[in-house]
């Protein structure tokens, strides 16, 4: 059966690998970003993979006044959705937010407050439609504050938090909320990075995230291993944890 | 980071940019044009191609920008972007029924750097090379702008760019030609010849093969030298893969495999023994002078691919690939005289491709053309360059010439005799202001 799906920040290279599978599997496609040119060829190469219907707006989701009217657009193409995948986000340089209050800020807006936002209008939607899925793409940084990133964790925190509630109050209305927290990807946001063992491709984590949605889980570490490296690095006691360089 | 080709020699640091649309192309070249010329850039795909051709200070990673842009179902004409993998488009085209016109023997390379390098496959005696197929280009030129080049427009930049290694500008997408199948299988003849005349003859008899290929023992002396598997394929019909109890699906695509290659081999686990060995053992397995199997296309095409990482079999300082091409006139006198300083080097190398390569084609640096073509892989060690530089003389002195994609070391002189249309290649690199924006360590080298 043909799903509609949305998936927001769906230029991201993870978004853009489970996007693409979707499409193979003939559903339709809802797809948001902030580059339309970008946006447009991602749009036109899931048609040609197979999705029955791509329809795409182009958006700044920094701006959270747009969020409602964005909503109404893809109800109106879609007024029920299955799946909705939310990916957008930044990966800011902590030395930058440490020098300035704003750009910690606006971060943290980007990469908490807006995907909220949005999980405020949807969950009421999905609350009334009674089924369906949120999944949400936070990271393993949102488990334990750490001096390389806390911004980044704390706004990934936050939302993984509000995650929790959400998938509380959303249980008795059949809405699966999947947190999903990849480690380490390969895409153009980590392209810098110098790239070890622990580096996933963003089409394997892509197939985690579909096979996370068909089994209802609640939260998703991916590659699987990340679920004990995170373990490890959560029980660690503070009085050594602050001492460490992580 | 630290970069280098296929044959991890060699090795540099370089900065890295990961693109993943046309416009940012455009802004990151018409950048660094803006500046004196102080530092190299080239673009860069899977890294595949064996020597220094993608190495540059600045590496312009296409690997990010792979989208399909249109198919049309009716005639297979496809355009993607340049980064899309051959092995995207069969993972995603076989089951419909399509396949790549020509392939190279690894899936892993993506669509501008086949391009790049012209490359070839099993069936260039009938279909000649990749490029062939190209029916239009998007390039990025030095300035930024795009343009599009075919056999009409821009005619002298496409047939420049076509094998030009990334000298020209960016390739940013493709328009090229499927071809149907039946099914995903290939029917494959194997002869078991006694010497190198015999593998010729054999070639010759069965030039009508779609593909063929032969596997040489390279370390076979004397009344052996030169003996060989020749591998012929078919891509199998419907019929025949139906009537086959191994064959569920006729149309799957290969999968990924799960094999890896972790760690770099100690350095002595490859000596003229094991290689001996290795590739006694390998002919020893056509038991038969003649034995037919069907196979999936994935390991016809592509067995080394079979193993991720597998270039780490030559130790952690990596080898070099040596593959030339000498005309047909010089035929087995230059092939004995080549396979006879290699086997008393005692350099063997695991596998050492022979093919039949038909006409060659019009573009400057394409490197095809009729004649026999042989790929060998050496260990890098102390004296390789030395040894190698013998065997250039020889290609050289029976008018063949390297390819350039495989080639990390030739010098400018041998790249000049060898490839006489480089002043018109450079002529057109420096008419679209090329030569200053794109550069390789290959390039410096060859005094392009």
């Amino acid at each position: 059966m043909q799903k509609n799906i949305l998936i927001i920040g769906a230029t991201s290279a993870i978004a853009k690998a489970t996007l693409r599978m979707y499409a193979e599997q003939n559903h339709n496609l809802f797809l948001v970003a902030r580059n339309e040119a970008l946006l447009h060829t991602i749009a036109e190469d899931a048609k040609i993979r197979g999705a029955h219907q791509v329809e795409y707006q182009a958006c700044d989701l920094a701006d959270l006044h747009s969020h409602p009217s964005l909503l109404e657009t893809i109800t109106a193409t879609y007024p029920k959705l299955d799946i909705v995948l939310i990916a957008h986000g930044t990966l800011p340089n902590q030395q930058a937010c440490q020098a300035s209050v704003e750009t910690t800020l606006q971060e943290i807006n980007i990469n908490a407050l807006s995907t909220i936002s949005l999980l405020t209008l949807l969950a009421n939607q999905f609350e009334k439609q009674q089924d369906g899925t949120i999944a949400v793409i936070t990271s393993v940084a949102g488990d334990r504050g750490r001096q390389s990133n806390y911004v980044y964790g704390a706004a990934k925190g936050m939302v993984s938090t509000f995650l929790q509630g959400l998938r509380n109050r959303l249980n008795d209305s059949n809405v699966q909320v999947l947190d999903i927290k990849p480690g380490f990807v390969d895409t153009p946001m980590t392209a810098d990075f110098k790239k070890g063992a622990l580096w996933a491709q963003p089409e394997q984590i892509a197939k985690s995230i579909l096979k996370a949605i068909d089994n209802q889980r609640n939260t998703l570490y991916t590659p699987w291993f990340w679920w004990g490296i995170m373990l490890i690095i959560r029980t660690i006691p503070e009085c050594i944890f602050k001492k460490l360089k992580l | 980071m630290k970069l280098s080709g296929w044959g991890r020699y060699p090795i540099i640091q370089t900065e890295n940019a990961y693109p993943n649309q046309p416009g940012l192309v455009s802004s990151l070249v018409s950048v660094a044009t803006d500046q004196p010329k102080t530092t190299t850039q080239i673009a860069r795909g899977l890294g595949r191609s064996y020597g220094d051709s993608s190495l540059a200070e600045k590496s312009i990673n296409l690997s990010k920008l792979d989208h399909f842009i249109e198919f049309d179902e009716q005639s297979g004409q496809l355009t993607c972007s340049a980064g899309v993998s051959f092995a995207e488009i069969l993972r995603f085209f076989v089951p419909k029924g399509w396949f790549l016109p020509v392939t190279p023997g690894t899936q892993f390379v993506t669509v501008g750097g086949a391009i790049a390098s012209d490359v070839h496959g099993k069936n260039h005696h009938i279909d000649g090379a990749f490029c062939e197929h190209v029916n239009a280009l998007e390039l990025c030129l030095a300035s930024g702008e795009v343009v599009e080049c075919s056999k009409i427009h821009h005619p002298h930049l496409f047939r420049a760019t076509c094998g030009g290694m990334g000298l020209t500008g960016i390739i940013l997408q493709a328009t090229f030609t499927l071809k149907r199948i039946e099914t995903a299988f290939i029917q494959e003849t194997t002869y078991k010849t006694a010497n190198l005349a015999e593998t010729l003859a054999k070639f010759e008899e069965h030039d009508a093969a779609t593909y063929s290929v032969a596997w040489i023992d390279c370390l076979a002396t004397g009344a052996n030298l030169g003996r060989s598997l020749l591998m012929l394929g078919e891509h199998a019909s419907e019929e025949e893969v139906k009537s086959h109890p191994s064959a569920t699906e006729t149309l799957q695509a290969g999968k990924t495999s799960k094999l890896n290659m972790p760690f770099d081999l100690p350095a002595f686990t490859l000596n003229s023994f094991s290689v001996k060995a290795f590739n006694a053992l390998y002919y020893g397995k056509a038991r038969q002078a003649q034995s037919q199997r069907l196979v999936h296309y994935a390991p016809f095409f592509y067995p080394l691919d079979s193993i991720q990482n597998w270039n780490r079999m030559y130790g952690k300082n990596g080898f070099a690939q040596y593959q030339f091409v000498i005309p047909k006139s010089a035929g087995l006198v230059g092939l004995t005289e080549i396979l006879t300083e290699i086997a008393n080097s005692k350099r063997g190398s695991f596998l050492a491709v022979l093919k039949v390569f038909g006409q060659g084609n019009d573009n400057y640096l394409s490197f095809p053309e009729e004649g026999y073509t042989l790929a060998l892989d050496f260990k890098m060690d102390s004296t390789l360059f030395e040894f190698l530089n013998k065997l250039d003389a020889i290609v050289l002195h029976y008018g063949g010439k390297l390819y350039l994609t495989k080639d990390a070391r030739m010098s400018e002189q041998m790249f000049k005799q060898s490839y006489p249309q480089w002043q018109e290649f450079q002529k057109i690199r420096h008419q679209y202001g090329a030569h200053q924006a794109f550069n390789s360590l290959q390039s410096t080298r060859l005094g392009l």
